[in-house]
């Protein structure tokens, strides 16, 4: 098995992206149980993850101001990497392909596919509502001071925006299920060449070319100390 | 008073509760109402001092705003208050307006739809709405809820309180506290129809003195409710010191606590079902070099042990061909 190493396999995601990742990934689970919790009787036992009723209530928001932190460091940091592409809306039209894994019939992509950028908008469009909603219903800290029909509005916003938020957490946490190798790169943060050819073609490019300059600069320094060393 | 069941009556409508309570000893109970006659109040608050007094309740004593009404809200230990309002009709004429404001105890509540602690907000069979402190956790989704602004959140507790219509000693076969005290027969409390009747009486007697616009105050958009006013403008229940004129629960709660709340509980099962159900059929996207045909399987591996030129130089061959 030579899937991905620390000496061949191309780094996709820093420590800190990974942490980051992971924080907001931890919080987001916790909080989806809390909330869906004190959404749906049906959900009701999850308050028992937490402590009880009461402290699900309580811990709810802190973990959302503690998540809602660390998205938006991690929005600005792969904002760049989220900005649809011509290929993007090829590869969307191919979707019957991506979901049959017919993966030789779709067009190359760079870092992230539309897939990954859809979920990264649909996030980007969901924590802000969700938090500046929450913030609103917070009780004891800010409720009390919100005219009702705010109340209503953001609860409204809060539920809907959390539904979004949580099918697309759904759908996101089963392509790392479905496509091999992203759970890994996520937590050990290299890939192996033959994965990111495969599946993010343009950025496997990209990065083969960064490594040979890298390289040939490394070769030119060798040979020019080298050469340093035979003239006295 | 603790635990699940609040008193022995049955409960017909509990919070956050798919299945219902016991409903089998229903015999003999009737919806009751209590009768508020804005048109025989004298603004005595003895009513106030009656609640205070029976559900051990003791507000701060609070600072003179230069008007009757005293403490100026509602509040966890103000189940009640009477609301003094200085109105001028249309001729010119003062008329003093004076409402006991506290929960209407509907038959459609809108606080029990919103509450999503299980049995924290029951409805009896009598009708009476009623908070179960116990099971409260402090959310306030029954603030945004209220059509009227009833419940009031404790900072003491973080719980959520309200009238309870006494409903312990209305039970036990007694009236409400504030019925049971009122000087001039203002409050009276009943059977809903017993009450409904004497509220006709009432407003044909006003009628008789002038009073055209006289009625009941029972709105039908909440279901009816368990507490019901006799106006003298029943026209403009506004002027009562904004009582609402045609409350109903807010279509952003049902929007929140309808259908959809079932619905996107659904959705969000089966599409974590839809995605095990892909997998079953589909199977995964395998890494390359698990690629079930051996040969592209070994060209993968072969491709990790390239240098970035080689790999890139090969790419641009392939490409060629």
């Amino acid at each position: 098995m030579s899937h991905s190493n620390r000496e061949r396999g191309i780094l996709r995601y820093d420590w800190w992206s990974r942490v980051n990742h992971w924080l907001i990934a931890f919080s987001f689970v916790m909080l989806v149980l809390s909330g869906l919790a004190i959404f749906h009787p049906y959900f009701w036992s999850f308050t028992g993850l937490f402590g009880g009723p009461i402290p699900t209530r309580i811990i709810h928001p802190f973990i959302g101001v503690f998540m809602a932190f660390f998205f938006l460091i991690m929005a600005v940091r792969f904002f760049k990497v989220s900005l649809i592409k011509r290929y993007d809306i090829q590869w969307v039209k191919q979707i019957g392909d991506v979901l049959s894994n017919r993966d030789e019939r779709l067009p190359p992509v760079g870092k992230n596919n539309a897939g990954q950028k859809m979920v990264y908008w649909l996030m980007v469009t969901s924590v802000p509502l969700l938090l500046i909603s929450g913030i609103v219903i917070w009780q004891p800290y800010f409720a009390p001071a919100m005219p009702r029909l705010w109340l209503r509005v953001a609860a409204v916003v809060h539920a809907y925006a959390a539904f979004a938020a949580i099918i697309t957490l759904i759908i996101h946490i089963y392509s790392a299920i479905w496509v091999k190798g992203s759970i890994r790169a996520m937590v050990q943060g290299r890939v192996s060449k033959a994965w990111a050819k495969h599946h993010h073609n343009l950025w496997y490019e990209e990065e083969m070319e960064k490594q040979r300059r890298v390289e040939d600069a490394a070769k030119r320094e060798e040979t020019a100390g080298q050469q340093r060393q035979q003239t006295p | 008073m603790r635990g699940d069941q609040i008193n022995l009556q049955n409960i017909i409508a509990r919070s956050a509760s798919m299945a219902p309570s016991p409903q089998e000893r229903s015999g003999g109970v009737e919806k009751v109402a209590k009768l508020i006659d804005v048109s025989k109040c004298i603004g005595c608050k003895a009513c106030q001092v009656a609640c205070s007094e029976w559900n051990d309740l003791r507000d701060d004593v609070g600072e003179c705003y230069g008007v009757y009404t005293n403490p100026m809200d509602l509040s966890p230990n103000t189940f009640q208050l009477m609301r003094f309002n200085e109105y001028e009709d249309e001729q010119g004429n003062l008329e003093w307006l004076i409402r006991k404001d506290n929960c209407m105890h509907c038959a459609e509540p809108g606080c029990l739809k919103a509450c999503p602690a299980p049995g924290a907000i029951v409805q009896y069979a009598n009708g009476i709405v009623d908070f179960n402190e116990e099971h409260c956790i402090g959310c306030g989704y029954c603030v945004a809820g209220c059509p009227f602004n009833i419940p009031r959140i404790s900072k003491k507790d973080a719980k959520a309180y309200k009238c309870t219509l006494c409903s312990d000693r209305v039970y036990h076969g007694l009236e409400p506290a504030c019925a049971k005290t009122c000087p001039t027969g203002a409050i009276m409390f009943g059977t809903k129809e017993d009450m409904l009747e004497q509220g006709a009486m009432r407003t044909d007697y006003l009628k008789d003195r002038g009073y055209k616009n006289a009625g009941i105050y029972d709105p039908a958009g909440v279901g009816g409710t368990h507490v019901i006013y006799v106006l003298q403008h029943a026209d403009k229940p506004e002027i009562y010191n904004n009582l609402p004129s045609d409350p109903r629960i807010s279509p952003l709660t049902e929007a929140w606590k309808g259908v959809t709340k079932p619905l996107m509980s659904a959705v969000i099962g089966l599409s974590a079902l839809a995605g095990f159900f892909h997998y079953a059929i589909k199977g995964p996207k395998e890494e390359p070099e698990d690629d079930p045909d051996p040969e592209k399987a070994d060209a993968d591996r072969a491709l990790d042990e390239k240098s970035p030129t080689q790999a890139l130089q090969d790419a641009d061959e392939e490409g060629r061909e």
